[in-house]
């Protein structure tokens, strides 16, 4: 099951660079939450920061809290054990190029350790199901590359790797800019049935997107979140000047 | 016209590539396939003055030199590559190894021989296979470590980034993910630096000596094929040249099929799609 988000004054960095100002946000257990803003405007360095991938970058830093459930990540636990409960999709679909399908969907589990073969079958059956891939894949799945995949697959099969290891959250980086149309509803179909099960956060570009997966929406500019409310209220009746100057394509 | 100049230009150059080593096989073969017989495979070369004889005790000799260099100078110039792509990226310490493998890399390689003749041989007191495979051994860390160093970082970011993010811990995901990911190319300049020390000699002369009779002790002068091309080419004998002749013709043969072995195992695992 999905558990909530809570960010306290959250500052990040890169090098000198102040690339997240004084984020506070609570975002829901087993909804999606959708942020957008502009081009560089902070918020994938925000779903970086919260499964510690921003430090991964020797240049980067954070500060300030982020408790998910009941952890705080930064505080009480170590970074690849934040990354088991926290999955992540990342913008453009990264299958691993030398494996075949079932070992991409199984490599979270497999390079921790999981020696289970009639279990590791299951969970990824469960998981190519759950990511609306299996009845595309199954007849090959130790026989072909992930990388053979159309763009599209390729997504729904990081997806199915991501949900594999059993996160309670699922961060996505504008996870469908990179695929067709076809594809892309088909990646918004899945957020809309995963959601039931994980707390889901996406970042998008596209506003119709964000209005037609998401409960919650936030607005990003320049590093501070500017507006965060239900999805509705953003799209229709937003209480920043700026928000609705966004939205409605004044700028961005 | 200016396309059709181009392919034109292209085949010539890859004509002009192909063209040394081609006419380097044709030679070989006219000069000493006909000293290849049975006996150049199984005989040890007979004593000066007699007729015959063969190459077995090089042929094993050079497979053992090739054997200990290998297990010295691939591990750790992998182990090098490994730490400059991956953990070392920008650090001092790095910079001086790079530094310090371009440097060997371009060592004269009977630099190499006197080196570990004052290292090893000099202390030891005798000639041994061991002596040899190290410094063969030496000379394929740079060749290794820089081309492992070039494969992983050619690994886009993504894929790192995709092992981290399912909670793998970094090491875990460098030696599953990374390495294998760039494991053709790794591969590939593994064999570079093999066929390379194969043929060499001068490091050889002043550690495994060379052999007559039969030995695969390393503690022993072992004889490689290299080593017994070069003493049989300067005696002054028209039947030793011919099995110097023959025994150029085996080692690039050898060299050849080793290199085909690997890529042909190194190929099989490879799925469907994968790039």
């Amino acid at each position: 099951m999905g558990v909530g988000i809570e960010v306290t004054t959250l500052n990040a960095w890169y090098g000198t660079n102040h690339t997240l100002q004084d984020i506070n946000l609570n975002i829901p257990a087993n909804h999606a939450t959708a942020l957008i803003g502009p081009s560089g405007c902070g918020k994938s360095t925000f779903v970086r920061c919260l499964n510690r991938m921003h430090e991964t970058n020797p240049i980067a830093r954070v500060t300030g809290t982020v408790r998910i459930g009941d952890l705080d990540i930064y505080a009480d636990a170590k970074p690849v054990e934040i990354r088991r409960r926290v999955g992540m999709v990342f913008q453009r679909p990264n299958p691993f190029p030398t494996m075949s399908i079932y070992d991409n969907v199984a490599a979270g589990l497999k390079l921790n350790g999981f020696r289970n073969h009639r279990a590791l079958d299951e969970i990824v059956e469960k998981s190519l199901k759950n990511s609306a891939l299996w009845d595309e894949v199954k007849d090959d799945l130790k026989k072909k590359s992930g990388a053979s995949l159309s763009g599209g697959q390729q997504q729904r099969l990081c997806i199915a790797r991501a949900l594999a290891v059993d996160p309670e959250v699922l961060l996505m980086d504008e996870p469908a800019s990179a695929l067709d149309p076809v594809s892309t509803s088909k990646i918004e179909d899945l957020i809309f049935q995963l959601k039931s099960q994980y707390t889901i956060v996406i970042v998008t570009h596209n506003m119709q997107q964000a209005a037609r997966v998401a409960e919650k929406t936030g607005f990003f500019l320049n590093g501070r979140m500017v507006e965060f409310d239900s999805t509705h209220k953003i799209f229709t009746n937003p209480s920043d000047k700026r928000t609705e100057d966004y939205i409605t394509g004044r700028f961005g | 016209m200016t396309d059709s100049a181009a392919t034109g230009l292209a085949v010539l150059s890859t004509l002009l590539v192909i063209a040394p080593l081609v006419a380097i096989f044709v030679y070989l073969v006219f000069k000493g396939g006909s000293s290849l017989s049975w006996a150049f495979f199984t005989q040890i070369p007979k004593p000066e003055g007699e007729l015959g004889g063969g190459m077995a005790n090089g042929i094993v000799g050079s497979c053992v030199l090739l054997a200990i260099s290998s297990s010295i100078g691939i591990p750790i110039g992998i182990g090098g590559g490994i730490y400059l792509a991956e953990f070392g990226r920008g650090t001092r310490l790095a910079n001086t190894v790079r530094f310090t493998a371009d440097v060997l890399n371009g060592l004269p390689s009977i630099v190499m021989g006197m080196a570990i003749y004052s290292l090893l041989v000099y202390r030891q007191k005798h000639f041994s296979a061991f002596s040899g495979g190290v410094a063969l051994g030496i000379m394929m860390i740079p060749t290794v470590c820089r081309t492992t160093e070039e494969m992983l970082l050619m690994v886009p970011n993504a894929v790192r980034e995709a092992a981290l993010a399912l909670g793998v811990s970094n090491w875990r995901s460098v030696l599953s993910i990374t390495v294998k990911t760039a494991s053709p190319g790794i591969i590939t300049g593994c064999m570079l630096a093999f066929a390379r020390v194969a043929g060499e000699t001068a490091p050889l002369i002043f550690t495994a000596l060379g052999n007559s009779n039969w030995s695969i002790n390393p503690n022993e002068a072992i004889s490689a094929l290299p080593l017994q091309i070069y003493y049989y080419a300067l005696s002054p004998y028209d039947d030793l040249h011919r099995l110097a002749w023959a025994g150029a013709l085996v080692l690039i043969i050898l060299i050849v099929l080793a290199v085909s072995l690997v890529r042909y195992v190194a190929s099989r695992g490879v799925l469907k799609g994968a790039s």
